[in-house]
């Protein structure tokens, strides 16, 4: 029996969404059959959310009109059906889980009584029958010792166990549909391969059909049958997920899947490239952009940068009296280099302590012990006059570049500020044309300037945030995820525009991310973290083509591959990062490191 | 707790103390109470003040008389009001349940009224519920708080003669200077529900709940209002505390036995013993209220008990 002779659980014929005046979706039509996945692509903005919440008749709380269309499941539309006949539905038939695992649980109740409800409302379980059911269903999502965590609160679980219970309990009525917006999006890679494995097992024994929406292709190659692609609201394609990647068909799709970052695209490479962009000039893709070899890196000169024995430590209970009881290691013992024209990549899972390096070299943070220098002279040595000129000499960019900005002030106020704090340039003109330069130099025009952060999209946001780095002229800038809020088309766009800055200005980058193909990318050397320590550190092609720690390997094997030929990863890794927070005098072992080939150094096992 | 509760019971003895030392020193900067005491009374010569000063007390230095009253604090003996001369004790006893019954009487119906129609407000945001809702509200903000009383009594007492016009006694006694209070705060608390719903509704949790096929009324009820909890808690704690200053205008308008009466009558003769003993007393019952506030906290809030 082939797929189209089935009867679809679910049809969307010819949707279209309407907020106002605006068109967010237009004529989408797409089936999901039982026990098949069918994913939704497509960048922000592209109606792929709205179209998730309309299933579910959620998005006419925000205010959706439904201009046309039909959504089936079953035998009625789901359009016509009452929010009362909706409320029958939703939770019990058609579930969801959505991005934010964080914020996704109400966080002044207890797990159990969450999981509890839906089965108390709709299964018209007893209390007691309800909570031996949510027990089942956290064993289920392989959550140990689920007795205990149904007593506990959301925010005393990681991220990846929240979003384990938000499946337990989108299961917990066996929904003939699930559907799942960008489930994976905000969680590490080896969480996202538990998360995704958990999700394939459970819809093959429940038989459910799937709606999974993401931005991400190697996730879409794990876990989809069936693709639709999406752009400006509408479907540009549509077909079998090999097909998709295989032999994409729409010009919107081929761009999308040049832009995305595959893991091992490098290998063999000694330097970082800087690679040409495919973007869609008049509905064509094209090729726009040179070619280049990124040799910026100068290690005949001294360090310009240089970290030893590094220790963080925060302070996390104390007794009555002030006597700390127990410490978070965040960073212990960690030392690197950061030479000229050199990009070095803090790579590790959430809590790995790169945040707190970045911060503590600019000095947004106060190191434990340990000693930073900068140009060979020890901050500790230097005068606060000279540790504030610091501030000029390195510069941070942010993940998020919505929150980075001052709402309230100009683009152009912003990006003049570090100019006026160090007062590098006099007279109001001559900081405007530097502003004008600095916003030209980013991809953006003059006139931008006077506008406000909510006019601009997000990649155009980060523009911003670089050339207000570029404003105070520095010989370091350190990036803390500043691409993982982007949209892999954008994103490729601004690796190029570090690496082109790189070449021109001789910039140092400590670039921060969790994102391996990314960082295979762009940087010439890689330490990756794990819990505060160094577990690996080496040039790009030592740490990506002959990893030696068992951690840089998990990692790598953690990447979703975005082939849908390739055998999908089955391993399932079980386990949690361990609580850093220890009792004061139970610090973490401290790893020593071993040089097994020159500049590949590896932590011993403790 | 335990170290929690020491901490509190501390910061209350500090609090106490710094505020009556205050109070008592400033009072005694406005005059002689002997003189007050005096006034309309005729002629006086320097010996009848002296002797009154001596009579009352207040002959000995500040600091003398301050250790005093703090020693009567602990075996709850103010001493004798100047006017009267009745047990200041009995006089707070008598004042404190009018206070608090009429306090506790207004903060009610301005929590119960304030709470739906703030959530009516946000669910409906921009819309003519909300408008209007928002209108009353301004409404309500704009009375001057014995304007509305004196109009009240107007209308139920003087015109339809439906309500006594002042004095405590039955729970019709209580519907007008309740009333006045409850609308002047609703008006506030609306807004504050408002906003504070405004900011939850958006959160995801609260699509969870929906996405889970729950009613309207327990997503908002249930799931939203328990996380507004914990601004709105903090904003009731402080409005208590000021409810007790404000509420001196109304007690006067209607004639109300409480704290407030007192207070006004203490300041108007320098009763040094009942000023003192008010003031230490709505400091306890400010610092108690908090107090609660705090424990409301971890209860509302599981990330905070756990801290």
């Amino acid at each position: 029996m082939t797929i189209e002779q089935a009867k679809p659980l679910l049809a969307v014929e010819g949707l279209s969404v309407e907020f106002g005046n605006s068109r967010v979706v237009d004529d989408l039509s797409f089936t999901v059959h039982p026990g098949k996945t069918v994913a939704i692509v497509g960048e922000s903005g592209s109606g792929k959310s709205v179209t998730s919440l309309s299933i579910m008749r959620l998005a006419d709380t925000m205010g959706a009109k439904f201009a046309a269309g039909r959504i089936v499941f079953g035998d009625r539309d789901l359009l016509k059906a009452s929010q009362k006949e909706m409320r029958t539905i939703r939770g019990k038939e058609i579930a969801m889980i959505f991005q934010e695992p964080m914020t996704s649980l109400n966080p002044v109740f207890t797990i159990g009584d969450q999981i509890c409800e839906v089965l108390m409302l709709h299964e018209k379980m007893g209390k007691s029958a309800a909570m031996a059911e949510a027990r089942r269903l956290l064993d289920m999502v392989r959550l140990p010792d689920s007795e205990q965590l149904l007593k506990r609160y959301p925010h005393q679980l990681s991220g990846g166990m929240r979003q384990r219970v938000m499946i337990a309990m989108a299961l917990a009525c066996r929904p003939k549909l699930l559907i799942a917006d960008e489930p994976t999006t905000a969680l590490d890679v080896t969480i996202q391969a538990q998360i995704l494995t958990i999700m394939r097992e459970l819809q093959k024994d429940l038989g459910m059909g799937m709606v999974f929406i993401t931005h991400d292709m190697g996730v879409v190659a794990e876990m989809a049958d069936e693709v639709v692609v999406m752009w400006k609201g509408k479907k540009v394609e549509q077909g079998p997920v090999s097909q998709i990647f295989a032999d994409p068909q729409h010009p919107y799709t081929r761009t999308l899947l040049a832009a995305v970052p595959r893991l091992g695209s490098m290998t063999g490479e000694e330097f970082p490239k800087r690679l040409p962009l495919t973007v869609l000039e008049n509905d064509v893709p094209t090729v726009v952009g040179e070619e280049r070899v990124q040799d910026t890196a100068r290690y005949n000169e001294v360090p310009l940068l240089s970290v030893k024995d590094l220790f963080v430590r925060f302070d996390m209970r104390k007794t009555m009296l002030g006597k700390v009881t127990h410490r978070l290691s965040a960073v212990s013992k960690v030392g690197f280099d950061i030479y000229p024209g050199e990009t070095l990549a803090l790579v590790g899972e959430s809590g790995s302590g790169k945040s707190t390096i970045g911060r503590t070299i600019q000095q947004l943070q106060t190191a434990h012990s340990g000693e930073i220098s900068f140009n060979g002279r020890s901050y500790s040595a230097m005068s606060a006059a000279e540790r504030f000129r610091m501030r000029q000499e390195v510069q941070y960019i942010f993940q998020d570049p919505f929150a980075s900005l001052d709402p309230r002030k100009t683009v152009g106020f912003s990006i003049a500020e570090p100019i006026n704090t160090h007062g590098l340039i006099s007279g109001g003109k001559a900081v405007r044309r530097r502003v004008d330069e600095l916003l030209e130099r980013v991809g953006l025009s003059s006139a931008h300037a006077d506008r406000y952060p909510h006019e601009f999209s997000g990649g155009q946001r980060q523009r911003i945030c670089i050339a207000r780095a570029l404003a105070s002229d520095p010989k370091l800038i350190i990036a803390d995820e500043a691409l993982s809020a982007l949209d892999v088309s954008i994103q490729a766009q601004i690796i190029n525009l570090f690496m082109d800055l790189q070449a021109e200005r001789g910039l140092a980058y400590l670039f921060i991310s969790h994102d391996m193909a990314v960082v295979e990318k762009m940087s010439h050397r890689v330490a990756v973290l794990y819990l505060g320590q160094i577990m690996e550190m080496g040039s790009r092609r030592q740490i990506f083509e002959t990893p030696r720690h068992a951690y840089t390997r998990r990692l790598l094997s953690a990447v979703p591959v975005a082939d849908p030929s390739a055998e999908r990863n089955v391993t399932l890794m079980e386990g949690e990062i361990p609580n850093p927070v220890r009792r004061v005098g139970d610090e973490p072992a401290i790893l020593a490191h071993e040089e097994i080939d020159p500049g590949h150094f590896v932590a011993k096992s403790a | 707790m335990a170290g929690f509760l020491v901490k509190r019971f501390l910061q209350a003895i500090f609090v106490v103390i710094a505020i009556t030392l205050l109070v008592s020193f400033a009072i005694r900067l406005t005059g002689d109470p002997a003189v007050t005491m005096f006034q309309g009374g005729g002629s006086m010569t320097e010996d009848d003040l002296a002797r009154i000063r001596a009579a009352l007390g207040t002959d000995k230095p500040f600091f003398v008389q301050y250790f005093d009253f703090l020693k009567g604090i602990i075996t709850l003996d103010f001493g004798r009001s100047f006017v009267g001369g009745t047990q200041v004790s009995t006089l707070i006893g008598n004042a404190v349940p009018a206070t608090l019954m009429l306090a506790f009487v207004s903060m009610a119906i301005s929590i119960v009224l304030s709470i739906p129609l703030g959530i009516m407000a946000a669910t409906s945001r921009g819309k003519g519920l909300d408008q209007a809702i928002r209108i009353f509200s301004l409404i309500g903000l704009s009375f001057p708080n014995f304007w509305l009383a004196t109009m009240l009594v107007l209308l139920f007492s003087i015109t339809l003669g439906l309500l006594p016009p002042s004095g405590m006694g039955g729970i019709q006694s209580y519907i007008m200077p309740g009333a006045t209070m409850a609308i002047i705060l609703t008006a506030t608390n609306v807004r504050l529900v408002r906003t504070t719903m405004l900011d939850t509704l958006q959160s995801q949790y609260v699509m969870v709940a929906r996405a889970k096929g729950l009613s309207e009324t327990t997503v908002l009820y249930k799931h939203a209002l328990r996380n507004c909890a914990i601004p709105l808690v903090t904003y009731f704690g402080l409005q208590f505390g000021s409810l007790l200053g404000g509420i001196v205008v109304i007690e006067r308008v209607f004639n109300w036995p409480g704290l407030g009466t007192l207070a006004f009558d203490a300041v108007g003769a320098r009763d040094y013993p009942v000023l003192q003993a008010v003031i230490t007393v709505l400091s306890l019952l400010i610092v108690g209220i908090n107090l609660l506030v705090d424990i409301a906290y971890g209860l509302i809030d599981p990330r905070i008990r756990t801290e």
